[in-house]
């Protein structure tokens, strides 16, 4: 056990952080706050300049133009890129999610075809997964891939599709043998958006935003060649990618929370509660204690995971552990924002009155999708149970 | 950066596991919490042969000189058999209490029989306030002598002096000392026994001054996080097995997930108070500027922790984790003593509080 950085992590961070110094663009304050539809052109210019520098996907092996990054560089390029406020990449699904699998379970051909445009975020990545009837029970998903000669005809929906407004390609599950258990007949298939037969509408969230989509598919034709691994092996290939999910990011997450309770700590000195400073009222001391501690036990799990992840080589199921901590702490956190503005903590962006530009009522909605999103804590619970736990399936 | 163990950390650990097991199972575990002191002098010789008596002491003092990583997986072990008698008070309490205040003249004579195994000693802290924040001390030594009275003093019927936290300074009484009184608080864990002492007019040997105490303390809080590491990470194993054997409507109740859920919970709490221990250990041995904090992080942590597992295992088990024969209720008892020792989870909130709500300035400087 040593907490220290090693040399080479050192160095790491010392060339990122240099290479920020220089690139890092000065105008992001004045684009963050626009719809995404506004800024998007901006997050794909940064991602062509993140990978200019080969920065854009550290974690990918060199030959497929990334670094080969350990899981701590990892997590150092992540809190890195959160201590400088950088913009988000425009192909984060590409990045994190999709490519890896491609790179795992692609052909060559796949990878030659697909890699370099995610890098250079030319060709923008969603994931059709979920569905109307198939959410924690992502395995009874029903989207028909009916084979017709070197093609397969794709019919059903695909619902809470991040980046599905401007996808290029999509990841999708579907069914390709409705004969057999459930887990067995799926395949997982790399889809044009721009096939005839899809058509993308916005779904409208609990927070009046659009950042998921529905998508539709009727009689949309894909080519054989665009099956990603084995045909009625796409359980294996989604879980593959499921896990890249919950392993990967709790790494970013740190910075993000860290600044939030310290600005909460600034307020708290500032807000009066029973005539004095929150601050100095026991109860509110109590709990921004409790969750300043929790956000640094995120970090010390986070780091012994990688720590296990390296040497098993896969993330594994106790990503779980991470899943559900980030995202129960996060809404504990924005309950105390709430708790310490009172009134004031309802206040919506564009109020005068609004504090933080009303950043906490958003932020207090939004938090109830983070134990939905990514596999419910109770699905995360069930894959403890059974897979780290060993007890008897309970479904 | 790793945050897994070396292979020398995982060797220790599983030795420390394999022992304990070895020599204080279950039965030898109840057998000891039937005494009077929980002491067994076959144990503690035992203990003594492999080293653990000294395990962070200097080598010149007869210690082996590991580090406080190591000490926090010999306690989790140590938690996980519920080990019963001094080892806590002795090693490392009173050890780390000698480590950190007393002159070397004082350390060859107190701290070294502690590693050769020779004696057992204890540290007094707490009066009738039950305040754990050594500003709150009123015992003051006068002319070498001591009257007053500490409470919850653990295993100090069978100590052989007893080191005494006083207002000016860190005393030491033999327990053989004039005007000492020893009484046993009956406290809910049967395997750590707590005592009321008494001093009246008691020579004391001054050893050190309280400037260095803190370290000691923290070191003995973590040690204690710990070993309800150990503890919780035992409640959980049992309580899984129990899920998958117990059967009831024709199915184990494992299969059942309000079941699973707590289980899963449990394993999210033991492993998460695992990491801030660990990382409490290291801070500790690195002498990181936040070791304090990882302290409290880790012992607050824990201490709830500690009890909400031992609830989740006692209501996974049903009407058998009512019972006298389970030993969950052992480890229940010991979560609640361990607890309360060294400040609850409301106390260390408050100190991380004033670590980082008040240190507005000293945070704006390190910047």
């Amino acid at each position: 056990m040593d907490l220290n950085l090693t040399k080479e992590e050192l160095t790491f961070r010392d060339e990122l952080r240099a290479w920020l110094a220089n690139n890092l663009p000065k105008d992001w304050n004045e684009w963050r706050e626009k719809p995404i539809e506004e800024s998007f052109p901006y997050l794909r210019a940064w991602q062509r300049k993140l990978q200019d520098g080969r920065w854009a996907a550290v974690s990918w092996p060199k030959e497929y133009g990334g670094r080969g990054a350990t899981l701590m560089e990892q997590a150092i390029f992540w809190e890195e890129m959160a201590r400088a406020e950088a913009p988000p990449m425009a192909n984060s699904l590409g990045l994190g999610l999709i490519g890896p699998t491609i790179i795992a379970y692609g052909t060559e051909a796949q990878k030659k075809r697909y890699i370099p445009k995610i890098l250079s975020a030319e060709e923008i990545w969603c994931q059709g997964f979920s569905e109307p009837n198939a959410g924690s029970d992502l395995a009874g998903l029903q989207m028909e891939a009916r084979l017709d000669g070197d093609h397969y005809v794709v019919n059903g929906q695909k619902v809470w599709t991040s980046y599905g407004w401007i996808g290029n390609w999509c990841e999708l599950v579907v069914r390709t043998d409705a004969g057999v258990a459930k887990h067995k007949g799926l395949s997982v298939l790399l889809v044009d958006m721009k096939s005839p037969g899809v058509e993308v509408r916005p779904l409208r969230q609990m927070t009046g935003e659009s950042e998921f989509n529905e998508i539709f598919f009727r009689d949309v034709r894909v080519p054989t060649e665009n099956v990603l691994g084995k045909v009625n092996d796409g359980w294996n290939v989604a879980v593959s990618t499921l896990m890249y999910e919950r392993g990967s990011y709790g790494a970013r997450l740190h910075l993000i929370f860290k600044r939030a309770i310290t600005r909460l700590i600034e307020l708290s000195r500032s807000v009066q509660r029973n005539g004095r400073p929150a601050a100095q009222d026991p109860l509110i001391r109590q709990k921004l204690a409790q969750c300043s501690a929790e956000i640094e036990i995120m970090r010390f799990n986070q780091m012994r995971a990688f720590s296990r992840i390296t040497a098993t080589g896969v993330p594994g199921p106790e990503g779980s552990i991470q899943k559900i901590f980030w995202s129960e702490l996060n809404q504990r956190l924005q309950q105390i924002a709430q708790e310490l503005l009172g009134p004031y903590g309802q206040l919506l962006g564009g109020d005068p009155h609004a504090v933080d530009k009303g950043i906490w009522s958003y932020a207090y909605l939004r938090t109830r999708g983070n134990t939905i999103e990514a596999g419910t804590s109770e699905v995360q619970r069930n894959i403890i149970g059974h897979f780290v736990l060993g007890l008897p399936r309970s479904y | 950066m790793e945050f897994g163990l070396t292979e020398s950390q995982e060797f220790l650990k599983d030795s420390a596991r394999k022992f304990f097991a070895g020599e204080c199972p279950s039965a030898e575990m109840r057998r000891l919490m039937e005494t009077d002191t929980a002491y067994d002098a076959a144990l503690w010789s035992k203990l003594t042969d492999q080293g653990y008596t000294g395990i962070i002491f200097a080598e010149s003092l007869g210690g082996v000189g590991l580090g406080k990583v190591e000490l926090m997986l010999l306690m989790e072990e140590a938690g996980r058999a519920l080990l019963p008698g001094p080892f806590f008070s002795t090693v490392v309490l009173a050890g780390s209490v000698l480590d950190a205040v007393a002159s070397s003249a004082h350390k060859n004579k107190y701290l070294a029989p502690i590693c050769r195994g020779e004696v057992r000693a204890t540290v007094s802290i707490v009066e009738s306030n039950a305040s754990w924040n050594p500003r709150d001390i009123r015992l003051n030594a006068a002319n070498g002598k001591l009257t007053g009275e500490k409470l919850f003093v653990p295993d100090a019927a069978v100590a052989d002096f007893i080191i005494v936290i006083a207002h000016n300074g860190v005393f030491v009484v033999d327990s053989k000392a004039r005007g000492l009184k020893i009484s046993p608080m009956r406290a809910m864990d049967l395997t750590r026994k707590l005592y009321a002492v008494e001093f009246n007019d008691t020579p004391a040997e001054e050893i050190g001054t309280t400037a260095n105490l803190a370290r000691a303390l923290d070191i003995a809080t973590a040690a204690l996080a710990a070993e309800l590491v150990g503890g919780m990470q035992r409640t959980l194993d049992i309580s899984v097995e129990y899920a998958k054997t117990r059967k009831q409507f024709g199915k184990p109740i494992g299969m059942f997930q309000a079941v699973q859920h707590q289980c899963a919970d449990m394993y999210l709490e033991t492993e998460s108070a695992r990491s801030a221990v660990y990382y409490a250990g290291w801070a500790l041995e690195e002498n990181s500027p936040d070791a304090s904090t990882a302290v409290s992080i880790a012992k607050m942590y824990a201490s709830d922790a500690g009890r909400t597992v031992g609830n989740r295992g006692i209501q996974i088990h049903g009407g058998m984790g009512f019972t006298w024969e389970n030993d969950i209720h052992l480890y229940y008892r010991r979560a609640k003593g361990s607890e309360t020792a060294f400040g609850d989870a409301t106390f260390h909130r408050e100190r991380i509080a004033s670590l980082v709500i008040d240190s507005e300035g000293v945070t704006a400087k390190s910047v």
